[in-house]
Parts: C-alpha cells; structure tokens; sequence
C-alpha cells in the first residue's frame, strides 16, 4: 500500500506550514450591495447591515473549520462589497461616514478583520456620489476600525482623472491629520480590478455574481527557501524553482476555495496568486530577492530580481487553479516586509527604486511612511506618478502613503499586527503645485485603441 | 474520509504502539504507516480512515494533540486532499 502515502511530500508540506509560514492569506467574501440602495440613507443602513450579516453570517466559522480540517492556516477573513459611491448614490448629498460606521459594525458582527468598498471609481470623472463619499473619508475612516477604502484615479482606458489625483492628495492629508491609521486603510489605485480579495483595497466590482468568495494565497517564505537550495545556479534554474513552488502554494489555495466555495454555497471566483509577505522574519519578498544574489533589496539589480519572481509566480500559479484574477504578483508593502523595513532604515530602498520596483511587480507604492509636513500637492504628484506607470503599462498601480503627523526623516512608526513598522522615509523636494492645480485629465496612451 | 497522521517527538520506546492505541480506542483504522529519524528527532506519517470514527474532526484534531503532549509528542491530524492538491498534477 506504499502508493498511498508519499512521506517526503507529506513531510514538505508539513514543514512549509509549520517553518516556512506558508498560509493562505485570506479568504474573502464579495458581496454585491446594488439591492440596498435607498433614498433613506438610514433605511439603507439598515439594508447593508442585513444583508452583510445574512450573507457572511458563516464565513469566519466556515474559514476555522477548513484551517482545522486541513491543517493550513487561513490568517484573514474579510468582506467586500460593491462601491459604495455606487450604492450610496440615491442618497448623495447627504455624509456617507454613517454608512462606514454601519460596515464596520457589520464587520464586528460577522467576526471579519476588514471590510473593503468604501470606494469610489472615478478614474474618468465624479459623480456627485463619488465626491460625496470621497469627503466622506477621512471622518469615515478616523470613526471606523475595519472599514478599508479605495479610490480609482485612473486607467489605461480612461487616463488620469487629474481631478481626483489633487483632491486625493488633500484628502489623505486631512485623513492623516486624524490620525495616520486612517491612510493605512486608504488605497489610491489606477486599474483596480474588481475582484481582489486583498486589503486595503478590495471591493466588490459591479461584473461580479450577487456574493462570491476569492482567496488569496502567499508564502514568500516557502519560495526563500526553495530558492536557498539553488545558490549559484542560473536563473534559468531559479525561474523554474519559483514557478515549481509557486504551482505547489497556488494548489493549496484552489482546494482552500472551492471547499469555502462549496461549504458556503457560494460561488468561487478567483485565486490571487500573490506573495504577500508579513512583517515575520522568513516571510519577506525582499529576502526573496536577496536570496538571489543581491547584498540588500532596493541595490541595482532589484528590479531584474523583482521582474523574474513576479512572472514566475504567475506562471507557476496558473496552471494551479481554475481561475486566476485579483492582483496576481509580488506585493511590495515596505511596512510588512522584515527586509524591506531593514533596507529602508539603512537607506539602500528608496522611493525612487520602489516606484522602479512598481513597474514590474503586482500594485504600488504602498505602506510607505513619509514626514508628516508633506503638502497635499506633492502626495498628489506622488500618486500621479504611480497612476502614469499603470496607465502607460496596462496593469494595476497603487498608491498606500502615510503622512505621520509630527515625524520626520529619522523617526519610525508602528502600525501594529500584520501592518508592520516603517521608517519615515524621505521624498523629493521641490514642489509639483502649479503642475497639480493644472486640473481635467491626462489622456489615455495610444494603446488604449485596440478596437 | 482519509487523514494523514503527523507524529513528531524525540525518539523514544513506544511511541508508535501509544499513537495506534489512541486510534484504535476511537476506531480509527490505520491503512498505511511511514516512519523516519531525522537526526535524533522521531518522524511518522500515517494515513488512516475515519469512516466509523465518531468523533467531528476537531474534536478528534483537540484530542489526538491533548493526549500528545501528555507524552511529549507533537500530532497532527489533517485531511489527506491537502497533500494530493499540493504533490499531484
């Protein structure tokens, strides 16, 4: 009966649990709010809070059974929901900070850490909801624990919203005066995708089924130490090593989904295929990178290492599930990551080679700390930065800046929990004033024209 | 429904007859057994049936580790489509 049992395999998958972190990231549940609408904002209150804790009732329940069962640790459980600017709509003209304080009681009750969709899409141009809501956010979020917000400035379709990119940068300032909590939460995106399942920035897209369930996997820690067995190899070697680990860790989550899937009776949507590194030692993509030869992440080399795990990853995860979607990539949030805290500290990872990174990994500039007296129009350019790059490459950018208030180059801050710490790190001076108040939009690159 | 058994301890005498004796005491059939030393550390893999166990699996999971540590071993239990997922195309 040896065929039944494969030790080396079992003893594989045993250790990259117990040793090398390997989790799934989170499962998280999509739920469509487009019913609740009303003209009442307190009757659709009412309705969102309903219909959250009718469909999520199980899913904290559901996700602890499969940790169990299987034996893999399931970290997150989360929420998201369709665009509030959306469902919110009827109601405009009045504060939305209401309908914030009834997500994160919702969450509360369903037991989730966070709930993403506090979100806006007005990568073309505002809606009165989408103004609506997004001066709705710094209240929203300094009154909120679990509640993560987005707001999508631009696309390759569309452009750039210019409009949205200044305001945003005065409305992560103001969020930032209220607290530096607040702008954790807050996502600036160009090209969000509508099913993604991680947060900050996860809300329920309006081409989604009425619920869904979307799982992200991880495991930076399982690739580290593949990689560690092919010191000085080619990267020919490499590639297919991560692709090979990365095939084994997506598999692990596929099963994950559709047996929350099938439990929850509820359709399975995707598998994010990412390496979402936390703030643990042996859990960082910047180790990733230097495992393949760099002395420290954010030295030249960076962004060649950064290019050939982010590909591999998705190569590898593919032919793992039945359907890929969300991010897709190595994510790079400085905060969450051991190396790069460590690298930013001593100076070698700067916003320059992180927006270089950017441009060949899954989002954006996120988890980055900068000095509290950074004017709004500088965040702004910051963000418009970030949105070209996704705009100009067709992918998906993403802008998590946190202003501290009272910090400067030198100091640090602790975000707590899976959020990590980051050094304050350093901007450019001179200032992009006139060229944000230049307002309207920057068109859409000539590739958009594919018809 | 098929689970995989992990037992990990220092090595010491018996520790296979305890492990079978708590299976066995909750009808537990055991259809395959693996066993290895990695360096002093005492490592064994079982692959059992749960068809007329009557315990839930958590509960079986709370048990299995509860009377573990009574002796010093590290068990695990976990359902077997984990492996096949990850190990098999």
């Amino acid at each position: 009966m040896s065929y039944l049992l494969n030790s080396s395999e079992i003893l594989q998958t045993i250790q990259m649990i117990n040793q090398q972190h390997l989790d799934v990231r989170t499962i998280t549940m999509g739920i469509s709010l487009l019913d609740c609408a009303d003209t009442d904002m307190d009757a659709c209150c009412r309705k969102i809070y309903d219909k959250i804790c009718r469909c999520a009732g199980n899913l904290v329940k559901t996700g602890c059974d499969i940790e169990d069962e299987f034996g893999i640790p399931i970290v997150n459980k989360r929420i998201s929901v369709t665009p509030v600017s959306l469902v919110a709509a009827a109601c405009a003209g009045e504060d939305y900070a209401p309908i914030a304080r009834t997500l994160d009681k919702a969450a509360k009750e369903t037991g989730v850490n966070f709930i993403g969709g506090f979100s806006a899409l007005c990568h073309k141009g505002f809606t009165d909801s989408d103004l609506q809501l997004i001066r709705s956010l710094p209240g929203a979020l300094s009154e909120t624990e679990l509640v993560c917000a987005s707001v999508n400035v631009g696309s390759t379709r569309a452009g750039i919203n210019m409009d949205a990119v200044a305001l945003m940068g005065r409305i992560i300032k103001e969020t930032a005066e209220r607290g530096f909590m607040g702008c954790a939460k807050l996502v600036v995106f160009a090209n969000a995708v509508e099913d993604n399942p991680f947060m900050a920035g996860a809300f329920h897209g309006v081409g989604e089924p009425e619920t869904v369930i979307n799982v992200g996997v991880s495991g930076p820690g399982v690739v580290a130490h593949a990689l560690k067995e092919c010191k000085g190899e080619s990267f020919d070697v490499v590639a297919e090593t991560i692709k090979r680990t990365a095939f084994k860790i997506t598999r692990m989550g596929e099963l994950v989904a559709q047996e929350a899937s099938r439990r929850l009776g509820v359709p399975f949507g995707v598998v994010d295929l990412s390496l979402a590194p936390t703030p643990a030692i042996g859990d960082s993509v910047a180790e990733i990178l230097e495992i393949m030869g760099l002395e420290r992440c954010g030295g030249h080399g960076t962004t060649a290492a950064l290019a050939l795990l982010n590909d591999a990853v998705k190569k590898g995860g593919v032919m793992a599930s039945s359907h890929v979607g969300g991010l897709s990539g190595a994510f790079i949030p400085v905060s969450e990551d051991a190396g790069m805290i460590a690298s930013a500290k001593e100076g070698t990872l700067c916003i320059d080679k992180l927006e270089a990174m950017t441009c060949v990994c899954s989002v954006g500039l996120d988890m980055i700390a900068v000095p509290g007296d950074t004017d709004a129009d500088t965040i702004s350019a910051v963000i418009a930065d970030e949105a070209a790059i996704g705009m100009v490459n067709n992918k998906t950018t993403a802008v998590r800046i946190i202003p501290v208030k009272g910090r400067t180059v030198g100091d640090s801050v602790d975000f707590g929990g899976l959020l990590g710490s980051a050094p304050i790190m350093p901007l450019h001076r001179g200032s992009a004033s006139e060229f944000i108040a230049r307002g309207g939009r920057i068109p859409a690159p000539l590739h958009s024209l594919r018809n | 429904m098929k689970a995989i058994v992990s037992v990990f301890a220092k090595d010491s005498k018996g520790i296979i007859a305890y492990v079978t004796a708590l299976l066995a005491e909750k009808d537990i059939n055991v259809l395959d057994i693996s066993q290895t030393l990695l360096q002093e550390y005492f490592a064994m893999i079982m692959l059992v049936d749960l068809t007329d166990c009557g315990m839930s699996f958590v509960e079986l999971s709370r048990y299995l580790a509860d009377k573990g540590q009574e002796r010093g071993l590290d068990i695990h239990i976990q359902r077997q489509d984990i492996f096949d997922a990850m190990h098999k195309v």
